[in-house]
């Protein structure tokens, strides 16, 4: 029984990553329908940002989780500048296999970038320990802090993005430009702002993953991103892409999956199972768990 | 009230709108008439800026040059424009469609009388005002997009095949609608394939063929025109 616990404790503390990462990817994608391939390389960059600032955090006397703050502001500069620069331009001029290229060759540069950086290079880092180390039993089940922090901030991430995009002006102006660009410019809205907003927002949620992520994981290298990345794509996709809840029912399908491969069948086999889990939606529901399919009314 | 001299669009090569002037005064209800393809639809995209101008063609409201005016600021200088096929928010409910036709507005007091407004013209919405968009029949649907245009109690409201694709009935249900809003002052430039029935509620029409104004005049003279009944009305 304990074990069954863990496991989920497990599942939910990955699938909390899976999901915030994914968000980020479907917040886009339902905004320009757009696979932004780059999207797991944001959580690269924020991964190094911590890195490098987390003597800085300790230097003035904060705990070194604060570096995510850090993280946050260059991620989410790095996901408008990569939305500025490469993707609008494109998106006004091409097709959308263009701009789908585009997003392959941004992941493939930052990557690169990252590497041809003598301060990051082609060997792992290891990150400084982020929350307090041990954690607290409850019966025969541990709880690491790592984990309940894990949890507890991706959950309540989770709830204030809900509720931004329900109860807030600018997350509603959100909903219209993905639902339709031209009746949201009627409306009086910038698009092109309400698409930067997303890019910053999505990119800001990539690093608070990236900071979860190695909380667990302290080591981090220029492609982790894209290994992690193709996870949360899945979860996204899983869930339905473009749909907000979605993508966080799809990251802990994910994690739960995982976690339970690695427990009780093989570790080796858990990456295998969570493709199989995404074929199987897949062909009962193409849209994804949560999505629909139906045309939109014209 | 809106002044259009000499419009020019391009689609590529393609020459869309050669040169259209037309007017519309205040408390005046226009109709721009004519067949599939002769740029109606392009005519009402460029007054709101959805589509760019070509340089020279004037679009002007109140004195306003509308050419330099970003199409999301357009309807800050007080011209809504409910478009073509409605556009309502799907996944959106009636309500929250209305609320973002005042998503410029920020006086919460100003957003209450609009919808006050927008609900003693339609009834209806104010029924079905928890309901999703998306799940609202085509004559509904066409309200909500009417009523998410007036949130802003704009000056002149630009309306882009209002009937399409409604059943007889409603098509007059939804015209009664706008003879009701053009005799409560309301400005009204009318875009309508369904020539009948826009040349009955207009003060004045304009024809619009392959991308010119072939006729204007009274609404009543081009009901009576011979070229006019046999073109469009099927007399």
């Amino acid at each position: 029984m304990s074990t069954f616990i863990q496991t989920v404790i497990v599942g939910l503390r990955l699938g909390s990553v899976y999901a915030l990462i994914a968000l980020g990817y479907t917040m886009v994608y339902g905004i320009i329908r757009l696979i932004n391939f780059a999207h797991g390389d944001f959580i690269m960059v924020g991964g190094y940002t911590i890195i490098f600032t987390v003597p800085l955090a300790l230097a003035l006397g904060l705990p070194a989780w604060a570096a995510v703050l850090a993280a946050i502001a260059v991620c989410a500069l790095v996901g408008m500048g990569t939305e500025i620069i490469a993707y609008r331009p494109v998106r006004k001029k091409g097709t959308n296999m263009s701009a789908l290229i585009t997003a392959i060759a941004m992941s493939l540069f930052l990557e690169n970038l990252a590497q041809a950086i003598p301060a990051i290079g082609p060997n792992p880092k290891v990150a400084d320990q982020m929350f307090t180390a041990g954690g607290f039993r409850i019966g025969s089940v541990t709880f690491e802090y790592t984990t309940v922090i894990t949890i507890v901030i991706s959950a309540v991430i989770m709830v204030v993005l809900y509720m931004f995009t329900q109860k807030t002006r600018l997350g509603r102006a959100m909903r219209c430009v993905s639902e339709d660009k031209a009746a949201a410019t009627l409306m009086g809205i910038n698009v092109n702002h309400t698409i930067i907003l997303t890019f910053a927002i999505g990119s800001a949620l990539a690093a608070v993953a990236a900071l979860m992520y190695m909380a667990q994981y302290p080591r981090i290298y220029t492609t982790l991103g894209s290994d992690l990345g193709i996870k949360a794509f899945v979860s996204a996709v899983l869930g339905g892409i473009g749909i907000i809840p979605g993508a966080v029912l799809g990251g802990f399908v994910v994690g739960l999956f995982e976690s339970f491969t690695t427990s009780y069948i093989s570790s080796s086999l858990s990456d295998a199972v969570v493709f199989l889990i995404l074929i199987v939606v897949l062909l009962l529901k193409p849209a994804g768990i949560m999505g629909k399919n139906v045309g939109e009314k014209v | 009230m809106l002044e259009i001299k000499d419009l020019n669009v391009f689609y590529g090569a393609i020459h869309a709108l050669k040169g259209i002037s037309l007017t519309v005064e205040e408390g005046e209800l226009v109709s721009l008439i004519g067949a599939n393809g002769a740029g109606k639809t392009t005519t009402l995209h460029a007054i709101s800026g959805l589509i760019p101008s070509a340089p020279g063609s004037v679009v002007s409201l109140d004195g306003a040059d509308l050419r330099k005016t970003p199409a999301n600021k357009i309807i800050s200088m007080g011209l809504a424009h409910v478009p073509e096929g409605r556009h309502v928010f799907a996944r959106m409910t009636v309500e929250e469609n209305l609320r973002m036709g005042a998503y410029i507005l920020r006086d919460q007091k100003q957003i209450a009388s609009g919808l006050e407004l927008v609900y003693t013209h339609f009834p209806r919405l104010k029924e079905r005002r928890r309901q999703l968009a998306g799940t609202l029949s085509g004559g509904e649907q066409q309200m909500l997009a009417t009523g998410r245009a007036l949130m802003t109690e704009p000056k002149i409201l630009l309306m882009d095949e209002p009937s399409m694709g409604l059943s007889p009935l409603l098509v007059k249900e939804i015209f009664a609608i706008i003879e009701t809003l053009h005799k409560s002052g309301i400005t009204i430039l009318l875009v309508e394939q369904n020539a009948k029935m826009a040349l009955a509620v207009a003060d004045r029409a304009y024809v619009l063929e392959t991308g010119k104004i072939s006729m204007s005049g009274s609404a009543k003279e081009l009901a009576e025109d011979d070229r006019v009944r046999k073109a469009y009305l099927g007399a």
